[in-house]
């Protein structure tokens, strides 16, 4: 087959795009342009897209032999992926870019550009699974190392795009992926991994949507609706969080205080105590499966945040939404997250988290 | 490169001797610079001395723009205006930015037209506006994307008026149209051997005998205390025999790839996909563009798209400047002429050289029509 292989400059997919020769495929690579500033050179460890990242990528694609083409992708990337987080943000909900940037970038934008110039798919270096069933159809699953599984970032991807998607790294631990980029030179193999969110290298979240969104003061509320203290922008805080909260800690009793609530419409940020936090009942939205939507009330596992655990749950799909039970009460879940639904070690579906109700103690 | 080139070359690496030494290898390698330095000489119309070896176009280029404003401003600190054109490479107008950003410099952008010319009366008028503040004056001999021929004389018979110093970059045209350089009337020109059948890393920069620049590095003092640093003997020697092979065989060769190159652009227009071709061309006119240069523009593609149909289809083109991190930019070439952005995104540069042949261009109009159909598909999926 006629492969493009998404090419970051990471040693995940320079062996991925290996994989994928050795395995008798056509593989061109192509680094996709997402910055608006391309070229800034690496400043840390974190991050992807700079110019360093660039010519690594060009530097495997030499060594494996296969042409290798940078695609800029960066308005898209803008509009599709950052101004979306930003949305989100001021929303008052907590966004997952990856998932967006898998949904509507590199399994939407780029494999759309590349099937239309002739290539079979796409070949990335995520941690996942696609299984094909007797039958054809595709399933996708975690990755062996439970450590790096990506099936979460991955859980918005249909059908259609995983018959066009390959994950050559999802049988693989991560150290023998090292090991590989290695033993066949790649001159990524020790290069740190990438971490937080491509687009904010210096990992200053509240930095970034500051800049973006402006200062927007508001109040620090109890959960009877006291005054307890002030913040700089709502947008600045997800559900859970217990640190930078600005707290005037005359009236309270001592007990850490968490962010039970942020309410975007008024500008408010709600505290709480540790108990508040706990949910068992999740709605999620823009619901995607794999496959047809399960009939009824279904026993599954829930993971609600990226690289956190799975729960045991039952979910009902109703239309556009799917409604999650929890068996246990789950802390720190925040609304603008995944909730992606797991059969055993198979991705059921995905939806975008549009409430996650706690007890309401405010009248 | 040219055999006779790789023979020079290669003949001349098996020698030892720094051609600045006293000794017997160092005047042999001497002899071979100064008899490169002639023969490079007598085929673009300039004296020996005149010739100014260095790495290539680039540092030419830098030299003559840098080296010239620091000049002029030691002599007059009014001369700190720098007259170039919008469509020069970046070789040149990089240097511009870096003068205005460092040393001061202010930046005069000679406009041109849909065919991307400058005219003497573009000039005259920038000049008439400041002729005080003029430092120096770069305009292409011939551009590198879209093929266009300058009328350099015509433009440095004004520059003469004025008394203002002028530079033109003609890597693209030694070897390729004829090039005078003393009967064009500049004061500095810029050469490349790579462009013209020689080794990449070596070039020229020819410097008229009463014109004073400041050198740009210091150091042992060779080539006129204008260029230090020790002499690429081999380079040199591989860099002469290519001009004299090239400028020898120039008028076979002018005309044998300005009709392929006609046969490439009547095919490509007659391909009935809504192309047309950029910069002034007239079938077989070699005054007022390359002969080797095709340059088209596709409606509805993006060139990193047909760029990589072509190469997998055995072509290997280039859609006009890239960035250094490899993102295809709309070509500030194609924009200085007038083409929105959106028409610049598809462009296609075509080059026709030595080992060209009427197969290769019948090859491209034979993949053109599949490669453009997917990459309009590819283009809508993105847009």
């Amino acid at each position: 087959m006629k492969i493009v292989a998404a090419m970051s400059g990471g040693v995940d997919s320079a062996v991925a795009a290996a994989r994928m020769i050795d395995a008798g495929h056509e593989v061109v690579g192509v680094h996709l342009a997402l910055s608006q500033k391309a070229a800034t050179l690496r400043q840390s460890a974190r991050g992807c897209c700079t110019l360093e990242d660039a010519g690594d990528a060009r530097r495997v694609a030499d060594v494996l032999g296969i042409p290798f083409y940078v695609w800029d992708l960066a308005a898209r990337f803008r509009e599709d992926v950052v101004e979306d987080f930003l949305a989100e943000y001021a929303a008052g909900r907590t966004p997952n870019p990856c998932v967006r940037c898998n949904e509507r970038i590199k399994f939407a934008a780029l494999l759309d550009k590349a099937v239309a110039l002739g290539f079979d798919g796409v070949a990335t270096g995520h941690y996942a699974r696609v299984v094909e069933r007797p039958d054809g159809r595709r399933e996708l699953h975690r990755a062996a190392d439970p450590q790096k599984d990506q099936s979460y970032v991955l859980g918005v991807l249909d059908e259609d795009q995983l018959a066009r998607s390959f994950f050559p790294l999802g049988d693989t631990a991560k150290p023998e992926i090292r090991e590989e980029a290695r033993a066949r030179g790649l001159s990524v193999a020790s290069k740190p991994d990438s971490h937080d969110i491509c687009f904010i290298p210096d990992g200053d979240t509240r930095g970034f949507l500051t800049r973006a969104l402006g200062e927007r003061p508001g109040s620090v509320v109890d959960v009877e609706g006291q005054v307890v203290g002030s913040h700089s922008g709502a947008y600045g805080f997800t559900v859970g969080q217990r640190r930078g909260l600005g707290l005037d800690r005359a009236g309270l009793d001592g007990e850490p205080r968490y962010v039970v609530d942020v309410e975007a419409s008024t500008n408010t940020v709600v505290i709480g105590t540790r108990d508040l936090l706990g949910v068992d009942t999740v709605v999620g939205e823009h619901a995607r499966w794999c496959g047809p939507a399960p009939d009824g009330t279904v026993a599954l596992g829930a993971q609600l945040r990226a690289h956190g655990e799975e729960y045991a749950a039952s979910a009902r799909a109703n239309g556009d939404e799917v409604h999650v039970r929890l068996a246990e009460r789950v802390r720190g879940v925040a609304a603008g997250q995944s909730v992606v639904l797991y059969d055993d070690t198979r991705v059921v579906g995905s939806a975008t988290i549009r409430e996650a109700p706690r007890a309401r103690v405010r009248a | 490169m040219s055999p006779a080139a790789i023979e020079a070359m290669t003949e001349q690496m098996a020698r030892t001797g720094n051609a600045s030494s006293l000794h017997t290898s160092g005047r042999l390698a001497r002899r071979v610079v100064e008899e490169s330095r002639e023969t490079i000489a007598g085929a673009i119309g300039c004296r020996p001395s005149e010739v100014v070896f260095t790495s290539g176009g680039t540092e030419s280029d830098n030299l003559a723009v840098q080296g010239t404003y620091a000049a002029r401003r030691d002599a007059d600190p009014r001369r700190v205006r720098l007259l170039v054109s919008s469509v020069e490479h970046h070789a040149v107008l990089d240097c511009a930015e870096f003068l205005t950003a460092h040393e001061g410099a202010k930046v005069t952008l000679l406009e041109v037209d849909p065919q991307g010319r400058i005219t003497p009366d573009i000039v005259r008028a920038a000049l008439v506006e400041d002729a005080d503040s003029a430092a120096v004056v770069s305009v292409m001999w011939a551009n590198n994307e879209v093929g266009t021929i300058q009328d350099i004389a015509g433009i440095a018979a004004v520059t003469k008026e004025f008394g203002v110093p002028m530079h033109t970059d003609a890597v693209q045209a030694v070897g390729h149209v004829p090039v005078d350089i003393t009967a064009s009337g500049v004061e500095l020109a810029s050469l490349t051997a790579h462009k013209l059948g020689g080794p990449i890393g070596v070039g020229a920069l020819v410097v008229q005998r009463d014109h004073h620049l400041v050198p740009l590095s210091h150091g042992g003092g060779q080539e006129r205390q204008v260029r230090s640093g020790t002499l690429d003997v081999p380079g040199i020697r591989g860099f002469a025999a290519a001009v004299e092979e090239s400028v020898s065989e120039l008028d076979t060769e002018r005309a044998r790839l300005t009709s392929l190159r006609d046969q490439l652009v009547e095919g490509a227009l007659r391909l009935d996909l809504d192309i047309t071709v950029t910069g002034p061309w007239t079938r077989g006119d070699a005054i007022d563009r390359l002969p080797g240069n095709v340059h088209l523009l596709v409606p509805g593609c993006d060139g990193d798209s047909l760029l990589y149909l072509l190469d997998a289809a055995g072509i290997e083109c280039s859609t006009g400047s890239a960035c250094q991190a490899g993102v295809p930019q709309p070509s500030h070439v194609l924009l200085a002429m007038g083409i929105a952005e959106e028409q610049a995104r598809g462009a296609l540069r075509l080059t026709l050289g030595r080992t060209s042949t009427p197969a290769d261009v019948e090859a491209v109009l034979g993949a053109l029509p599949h490669a453009v159909e997917r990459a309009r598909r590819a283009s809508f999926g993105t847009a």
